[in-house]
């Protein structure tokens, strides 16, 4: 089916959710800024999708993220040619394929967007992986700028004094890193709005994730993942709450006026780990013609996971634990009861897993996870093995089948 | 009512026709280039050993990876709820079903009532399927029908390491360019699968009693292999290799 006759669909035009074209516009204002800044004479910092961003924004430094950039490019089906590039550049096919296409670009201007906006620093914090340190030290070195590197012990069980007396050092360097990289004194106060915003920000799109509650529910995770763009980019900035109102508001609407996500909501599903960028229709129309939707995932509500450690009075303060105790950067323990939590609270009748081959610290204990959830919920469970941007790594007959035949133990309950 | 079957694999087609729960008669062939006309052959042949019409037949149910592709069919349902159907049919104790095919191999846990509670698929690759055996039988210039019983006079099977199939089969080549001999090759080849599936089912938690099903299920050696690896008896029926298409033909009965 061509994209004319999809939108000339009435019914899937009804389902389109109408915030999205604000969306879009936000995040091309926010492009053209980031790739105008040197005009500007603003700064520009890459930095990783766990990374503690609010400190980025209350010194006025625009936040790159060289992930979301992954994400594009996967979602454009441009991840293949970045990866065999990489591939000719010297590295493993084994790596992570979001880095792999991020570095391929650099040297190119390559992807969807012609490269990403050059930075003028980078902050890693290696709360989600262990990629990103040698990741982040390779376009260091490419682009000759600055590097931080935030590093955050694993809480495999809780979390120690001495944990957060360390990432809380590190914290205060992180600072000084942008006072002497900016040429500003770094401004504490304003440290404190951005992170009320970030909060304000996070609690509104929990709240657009929890639409998801009604039967049938008004929009899917395969929507979670497009309007998710924002809470990992602008999160601490105002627009972002406000687009998340925005969004709430439609949601809200639709709920009233019987607006489903999918046509015939029978079955509610859970998705674990990071899309499948390049597949997200597809899978989107396969679970839907099964009559099946998902209703929510571990990967779009771990932006707003972070709330829990956050101390609104003491921003500051509260940054090292919620940095730290992040839903990568637990253990496997502490991961699967959060599935759990999720399956009861969104009432879904099964759990579909994407075994992805780019990210280990994701991927690791999915089979421990899914042992939990027969055990302990007893529903039936989908392992997926793919990838996030590496069409290589997918296929579609196989993985079809798996569905289906998932499909058929989940209507057989 | 009369109900037919077709499974479309990657290597063969199959046909079983049913009267109520009555096996009238299965037709195995290639499916070949076209999945389309090897479903609507099969479909023909099955009518012809069995003495039926076309016009007498009620419900047609698909299955196998060519499972869209058969458009005369009234329902499409995967391999996976079939096998666990037809391995129900046969035999109503069973517990867990293996099926090896052509291009991918599964392991299922029944319920009393032949419904698939929970399964498990091979990665992605050839490692572990009917494929990789009929490459294997291509290096050995061995006939794929008699792997089995080679194997059975291994006393010390080799080490075939490589999960990929090619590199498998030239890890094959040089083991009988150094003259080791054929039988303990495949043997190897046996133990290398039967250490795949065994990784994939082991995850299922197999209940007894077992029964695999699938073409590979003719091969006596995979079987004793995989009887030792899993250590529980492996059950093979005669129809072992159509029990997907009449476990479709049992579910088109539903209908």
């Amino acid at each position: 089916m061509t994209d004319q006759n999809r939108s000339s669909d009435p019914d899937r035009e009804k389902r389109k959710i109408k915030s999205a074209k604000k969306m879009k516009e936000i995040m091309t204002e926010y492009y053209i800024e980031a790739k105008t800044a040197e005009q500007t004479g603003k700064k520009v910092a890459w930095i990783t999708s766990g990374g503690p961003v609010e400190p980025l924004i209350a010194m006025d430094v625009i936040p790159v993220y060289p992930e979301n950039h992954g994400a594009m490019i996967g979602a454009s089906k441009m991840g293949v040619d970045l990866c065999e590039k990489a591939e000719q550049m010297g590295y493993s096919r084994d790596l992570c394929s979001y880095a792999m296409a991020d570095i391929a670009c650099a040297p190119i201007n390559g992807g969807p967007i012609g490269g990403l906006p050059r930075p003028d620093m980078l902050v890693c914090c290696n709360n989600i992986c262990g990629t990103v340190l040698k990741w982040y030290e390779v376009q260091a070195r490419y682009f000759n700028v600055p590097l931080f590197i935030l590093d955050t012990p694993i809480c495999h069980t809780g979390f120690s004094k001495e944990a957060k007396e360390y990432v809380k050092r590190q914290l205060a360097e992180y600072f000084e890193f942008l006072e002497e990289n900016t040429g500003r004194k770094f401004d504490f106060d304003r440290l404190e709005e951005v992170g009320k915003l970030s909060l304000e920000g996070q609690k509104m799109w929990q709240a657009v994730l929890d639409t998801t509650l009604n039967k049938p529910s008004p929009m899917s995770a395969f929507d979670a993942f497009i309007h998710l763009a924002l809470i990992v980019t602008l999160r601490g900035t105002q627009s972002t709450v406000d687009y998340y109102k925005m969004l709430l508001d439609e949601m809200t609407e639709r709920v009233k006026n019987g607006i489903s996500a999918v046509p015939n909501e029978r079955y509610r599903l859970l998705w674990d780990n990071i899309p499948i960028w390049f597949k997200t229709r597809w899978l989107s129309d396969k679970f839907a013609s099964l009559d099946a939707c998902l209703v929510a995932d571990t990967y779009t509500s771990s932006w707003s996971g972070m709330m829990t450690y956050i101390d609104e009075h003491n921003f500051m303060d509260s940054l090292a634990e919620t940095y730290t105790r992040i839903y990568l950067n637990i253990g496997v323990d502490e991961m699967a009861q959060n599935v759990l939590k999720m399956i009861d609270k969104y009432d879904v009748n099964g759990v579909v897993l994407h075994s992805n081959r780019s990210c280990k610290p994701y991927s690791l204990g999915q089979y421990d996870t899914q042992r939990i959830i027969q055990e302990k919920a007893g529903l039936p469970t989908l392992m997926i093995e793919a990838d996030i941007v590496d069409e290589r790594n997918f296929s579609e007959s196989q993985i079809e089948t798996r569905i289906d035949a998932f499909m058929e133990v989940v209507a057989s309950r | 009512m009369i109900t037919v079957g077709i499974d479309i694999g990657s290597i063969t087609a199959k046909a079983a026709i049913l009267d109520e729960r009555q096996l009238k008669g299965t037709f195995i062939q290639g499916t070949g280039y076209d999945a389309k006309t090897a479903a609507a052959s099969a479909f023909q042949k099955v009518l012809d050993v069995s003495g039926y019409e076309k016009q007498q037949v009620d419900f047609v149910v698909a299955t196998g990876y060519g499972r869209k592709s058969v458009a005369f069919a009234d329902k499409a349902i995967t391999e996976i709820s079939c096998h666990a159907a037809g391995a129900h049919f046969v035999n109503a104790e069973v517990r867990s079903v293996i099926d090896i095919g052509g291009q991918d191999s599964k392991a299922m846990v029944i319920s009393p009532q032949g419904k698939v509670l929970d399964f498990a698929m091979n990665d992605k690759c050839a490692a572990g399927t009917g494929r990789f055996l009929e490459v294997m039988a291509r290096a050995l210039e061995v006939d794929l029908e008699l792997l089995g019983e080679i194997s059975l006079k291994s006393n010390a099977p080799a080490t075939i390491s490589s999960l990929c199939t090619v590199f498998a089969e030239s890890e094959v080549i040089s083991l009988i360019a150094k003259g080791e001999k054929r039988e303990n090759i495949v043997a190897g080849i046996h133990a290398s699968i039967g250490a795949r599936v065994v990784a994939m089912a082991g995850r299922l938690g197999l209940k007894a009693p077992l029964m695999m099903t699938g073409g590979v299920a003719k091969n006596v050696g995979l079987v004793r292999m995989l009887e030792k690896n899993i250590g529980m008896p492996v059950e093979i029926s005669e129809h072992a290799q159509v029990l997907g298409a009449i476990g479709a033909a049992l579910i088109a009965q539903q209908h």
